[in-house]
C-alpha cells in the first residue's frame, strides 16, 4: 500500500478545557496511513483527548488537525468518516445487532442488499456470524466488544479510533481480543489509533507507540524500541520493569560515562546526559542484569540477596545492590544450578550499554 | 429417579425442603409484620372507601326500605294504568309510618331525583293524611294533587323498587331509563356531564402535551449539565414541588387576572389594548396555565431518571457513525427515554384527569373538570351516591388508559426512578 506518512497530522495543538491548565501541550504527531499507532499513558495525561479531538467531540484550543492532507477542526465528528470504539461499547441497547450495524450504513443511504453484504462481512471478521438477531444485552462483554468493533469498520472508515476498548474485560479475554484487533488491522489495513494505559496491550498491538505524561508525547517510537531504548526516566519507569541508581556524572568520554554513586562507580550508556557533575538516573531492565556472567561486562558487583519469589516461568530475586535494596533480578527456572538462597552474596554483572543514564528523577 | 426416592436430606435426617420451609418461615413472618402497619392503613383508607363508595354509587335500599308494602303490592302492578287500592292502602300504610318517624322529607328527595315534582305533593300528602278516613285511600290520595292521579308518577315509584341501581351511572353519561324503560339520553340542553368528561379529557390531554414539550429540554438538560449547574436547576425545578398548591394556585391568580401583572405587562409593550385586555382566567386558558405549570415536575423527574442513565457515548457513536445531531437524537437518544416519557405521560395525565382545587379556583365555568362536580355533589345537592358514581367512572377511566398503555407501551418499559 502506497502509504502517506502522515495521514493523520497533530500540528501544535494545544488544548485546555478551564483556560487555566493546558491538559495537551504543544503536540506534534504524524500517523501514516495503515498504522497501528497507541497513545499509551497515566490517566489525565491527555491522550483521551487527544482522541477526541481527533473524533470531533473536543476542539483544539490552538493548533489544527489535519486528516489525509485535509484540515479538520471545523468538519462536525459525523462528517469526518472515522470509526470509533467506546470505553463501554456504546452498543445502541435498542437495536439488534444487525441494527447496530446497519445504522452508519442507513444514514449514508448505502442500499439494502449492499449492506447486508457489508454487515455479513463485519461479522464474520469478528467471528459472530448468526448473532445479527440478538440485542447487544443479551450478549457477553466480549461479544459486545466485537460487535463495537464490527460496527467500527462496518462502513470502511479509513481511520477507526479505540478509547480503552477492552478495558472492562476480564484477563484472559482481554489478551485474546487485543490479538483479534490485532489481526483485523493486518487482514484489512485500516489506520488505526488506539488509546490505553495497560502497557502490555500497547507492547502486544501496536506498530508504534507515543507515550503520553503531562500532556505531552514523551517517546515515540516502536515497542521493541520503546522498551530497549527509552529516552527519558518516565518512559524507562512506565513501560516495564525497571532498575534504578541514582548518581552524579563524574566522567563521560567515548561514549561511556561514569556515574558516582553514594559508594560505588557504575559505568553507564550516556543519553541524556552532557556532561560532568550532571545528577542523572541510571536506568537498566532485571533481564539484562546476569549473576556471575560467564562472558566479561564492564559492571561487577556483589549483592546480598533479600529475597526469592517464585513466578513459575521464572524466579525474581530482590537484592540489595549498591545501595539499592530493590534491585530486581529474573532469573529463568531452567537456570536452577545457580546458588540462589536468602542472605547469600552474589556476583551481578551488566554491560554498561543497557544501562541508560536518563534524566534525574 | 423421582424426587420420591431420592429425597435430599439434611445433616439431621430432616427432609431439606421442610428444614428450608422453617428456616425461611421466621424471616417471611418478619417481613409481613415490617408491611403490615402499611397494610392495615391501605385498608382502612383505600379498599374500604373505594369499596364503600362502590356500593353507594349503586345502593338504593333506602326507598325500598322506606315502602315495603307499596313495593310489595307493587308487583302484581302492570304499569298501564293508575295502580289499584291495594297499591295504594300500601302506600298510605308505609306513609303514615314514616310521617310518625318524621323521615318523609327523606322520601320526598329521594323520589325527587327520579322525577321532578315529588316534593310538594309529598308535602302535600302529609298534611292532607292526618284527615284520612279509613277507606277507598285511592279516591282520597288522588284528591289530594292532580299529580297522585298521574300515572307517571307511579311508574316514577315503581323505578325505585329495586335495591341496586345503575342509573347513577347513567345520569354521569347524560342518560336516564325512560317511561318505556330504555335508556335514552337526556335533551341536548341538559347534557352537562358529557361536556365536562370530555373537557376533562382535553384538557389533560393537552396538559400532558404541553407538559411534555417543556420538560423534555429541561430533563435533558439536567442530566447533561455538570453537577453544579445541574443542582441549582433542579433546586428551579423542585421548588414549586416543595411550595403548597394552593399558594401556587393563588400567585396564577395574580398573574393572570386583567389587571394583573402578565396583562400589564402584553399592554406595557403594546400587544394588547388596555382597555381590551385578555381573559387568561376564569376560562379554559387558566386551567391549562396553572396545570401545566404545576404538574411539570411530574414529568421531569422521570424523564430526568431515565435520561441520566443514557451514556453520553450513545449519542457520540451515532453522530461519528456518521449520524447527524437530529438522526442520532431521533434514532438513538430518543427511544432511549420513550420509557420516562410514558411514565411521565401517564402520571401527568392521571393527575390531570382528577384535578380539583385549581380548576375549581381558576377555571372558572369553561375550565372546571368532572372532579368539580363531583366535589359540587359532595357538597352542595349531596347526592353522594351520584358523586361515587362519577368518581368510580373516573377511577376505571384511568383504569381503562392505565390497561391501554401496558398494551401498547408494556408497563414494564415504565421508569420512574
Amino acid at each position: 500500500m502506497a502509504s502517506k506518512k502522515d495521514f493523520v497530522k497533530f500540528d501544535k495543538v494545544d488544548k485546555s478545557y478551564d483556560g487555566k491548565v493546558l491538559v495537551v501541550k504543544d503536540l506534534q504527531l504524524d500517523i501514516a496511513e495503515g498504522e497501528f499507532i497507541t497513545m499509551l499513558g497515566p490517566s489525565g495525561s491527555g491522550k483521551t483527548t487527544c482522541l477526541m479531538m481527533l473524533a470531533g467531540f473536543e476542539t483544539p484550543t490552538n493548533g489544527e488537525i489535519y486528516l489525509d492532507g485535509k484540515a479538520i477542526s471545523s468538519i462536525p465528528p459525523h462528517k469526518r468518516g472515522i470509526g470509533m470504539v467506546f470505553q463501554n461499547y456504546a452498543l445502541f441497547p435498542h437495536m439488534t445487532v444487525y441494527e447496530n450495524l446497519a445504522f452508519p450504513l442507513r444514514v449514508r443511504k448505502i442500499p439494502k442488499d449492499e449492506a447486508d453484504k457489508k454487515i455479513d462481512k463485519a461479522l464474520s471478521m469478528v467471528s459472530l456470524q448468526g448473532f445479527a438477531a440478538r440485542m447487544p444485552g443479551q450478549l457477553s462483554g466480549g461479544q459486545q466488544q466485537r460487535v463495537a468493533v464490527a460496527r467500527s469498520l462496518v462502513f470502511d472508515p479509513q481511520l477507526v479510533l479505540m478509547d480503552e476498548p477492552l478495558g472492562a474485560l476480564d484477563k484472559n479475554l482481554r489478551e485474546s481480543m487485543q490479538y483479534e484487533i490485532k489481526h483485523i488491522h493486518e487482514s484489512i489495513g485500516v489506520t488505526v489509533v488506539y488509546v490505553t494505559h495497560d502497557q502490555s496491550e500497547a507492547l502486544t498491538m501496536s506498530n508504534r507507540i507515543a507515550v503520553f505524561n503531562d500532556g505531552k508525547v514523551q517517546q515515540l517510537s516502536s515497542p521493541d524500541e520503546l522498551y530497549e531504548k527509552p529516552v527519558n526516566s518516565f518512559v524507562a519507569e512506565f513501560i516495564g520493569e525497571n532498575n534504578t541508581f541514582g548518581g552524579e556524572v563524574s566522567d563521560i568520554s567515548g561514549g561511556k560515562c561514569k556515574v558516582k554513586l553514594a559508594n560505588a562507580e557504575i559505568l553507564a550508556n550516556p543519553i541524556s546526559v552532557k556532561g560532568k557533575g550532571e545528577r542523572t538516573t541510571v536506568s537498566l531492565r532485571p533481564e539484562r542484569a546476569l549473576i556471575n556472567p560467564s562472558t566479561k561486562m564492564d559492571n561487577l558487583h556483589k549483592g546480598k540477596i533479600e529475597e526469592v519469589i517464585y513466578h513459575g516461568d521464572h524466579t525474581r530475586v530482590r537484592i540489595n545492590l549498591l545501595g539499592n535494596p530493590e534491585f530486581i533480578l529474573k532469573v529463568p527456572n531452567s537456570s536452577s544450578n545457580l546458588d540462589i538462597k536468602l542472605g547469600n552474596e552474589i556476583n551481578i554483572g551488566w554491560n554498561s550499554d543497557d544501562a541508560r543514564a536518563l534524566d534525574p528523577k | 429417579m423421582s424426587s420420591e426416592t431420592k429425597q435430599i436430606l439434611t445433616t439431621d435426617g430432616i427432609p431439606l425442603e421442610v428444614s428450608l420451609k422453617k428456616a425461611e418461615k421466621k424471616n417471611k413472618i418478619k417481613a409481613f409484620l415490617l408491611v403490615a402497619p402499611l397494610l392495615f392503613f391501605l385498608i382502612i383508607t383505600y379498599v374500604f372507601p373505594i369499596g364503600d363508595m362502590l356500593f353507594r354509587s349503586v345502593d338504593d335500599k333506602m326507598v325500598t326500605q322506606m315502602l315495603p308494602k307499596t313495593f310489595k303490592a307493587m308487583e302484581n302492578w302492570d304499569g298501564q294504568e293508575l295502580p289499584d287500592e291495594e297499591v295504594f292502602a300500601a302506600f298510605h300504610e308505609d306513609f303514615i309510618k314514616l310521617v310518625v318517624d318524621k323521615r318523609e322529607g327523606k322520601l320526598s328527595t329521594q323520589l325527587n331525583y327520579t322525577k321532578n315534582g315529588f316534593k310538594s305533593i309529598i308535602k302535600k300528602l302529609r298534611r292532607a293524611s292526618k284527615k284520612f278516613e279509613e277507606g277507598n285511600y285511592k279516591e282520597q290520595i288522588m284528591a289530594v294533587h292532580k299529580r297522585w292521579a298521574d300515572v307517571e308518577y307511579w311508574r316514577a315509584i315503581q323505578r325505585r323498587a329495586p335495591e341496586f341501581t345503575g342509573q347513577k351511572y347513567l345520569k354521569g353519561m347524560d342518560m336516564y331509563v325512560n317511561e318505556e324503560g330504555k335508556i335514552v339520553s337526556v335533551e341536548e340542553d341538559r347534557r352537562i356531564h358529557r361536556v365536562l368528561w370530555l373537557r376533562t379529557l382535553e384538557i389533560a390531554f393537552f396538559v400532558t402535551v404541553f407538559c411534555f414539550l417543556m420538560a423534555y429540554p429541561i430533563a435533558h438538560l439536567l442530566a447533561t449539565l455538570p453537577m453544579k449547574y445541574s443542582n441549582l436547576l433542579m433546586i428551579c425545578v423542585l421548588l414549586p414541588f416543595w411550595t403548597s398548591l394552593l399558594v401556587r394556585t393563588a400567585s396564577w391568580m395574580i398573574l393572570l387576572q386583567q389587571q394583573g401583572i402578565v396583562n400589564d405587562f402584553f399592554v406595557g409593550i403594546g400587544l394588547v389594548a388596555d382597555d381590551n385586555r385578555p381573559e387568561m382566567m376564569y376560562n379554559k386558558t387558566g386551567s391549562y396555565v396553572a396545570m401545566t405549570q404545576i404538574l411539570l415536575p411530574f414529568m421531569v423527574l422521570p424523564l430526568y431518571s431515565v435520561m441520566k442513565t443514557i451514556s453520553p457515548s450513545l449519542m457520540r457513536a451515532g453522530k461519528s457513525l456518521g449520524g447527524t445531531p437530529f438522526v442520532a437524537f431521533w434514532k438513538v437518544y430518543f427511544p432511549l427515554t420513550i420509557p420516562g416519557i410514558g411514565a411521565g405521560c401517564l402520571l401527568v395525565f392521571i393527575l390531570a384527569i382528577g384535578y380539583y382545587i385549581t380548576p375549581a379556583l381558576v377555571g372558572g365555568a369553561s375550565g372546571t373538570l368532572i372532579s368539580n362536580q363531583i366535589a359540587f355533589h359532595m357538597k352542595s345537592t349531596l347526592d353522594w351516591s351520584f358523586a361515587s358514581a362519577m368518581g368510580l367512572m373516573l377511577l376505571s377511566g384511568v383504569l381503562v388508559i392505565y390497561w391501554l398503555y401496558n398494551k401498547i407501551v408494556g408497563i414494564d418499559n415504565i421508569k420512574l426512578g
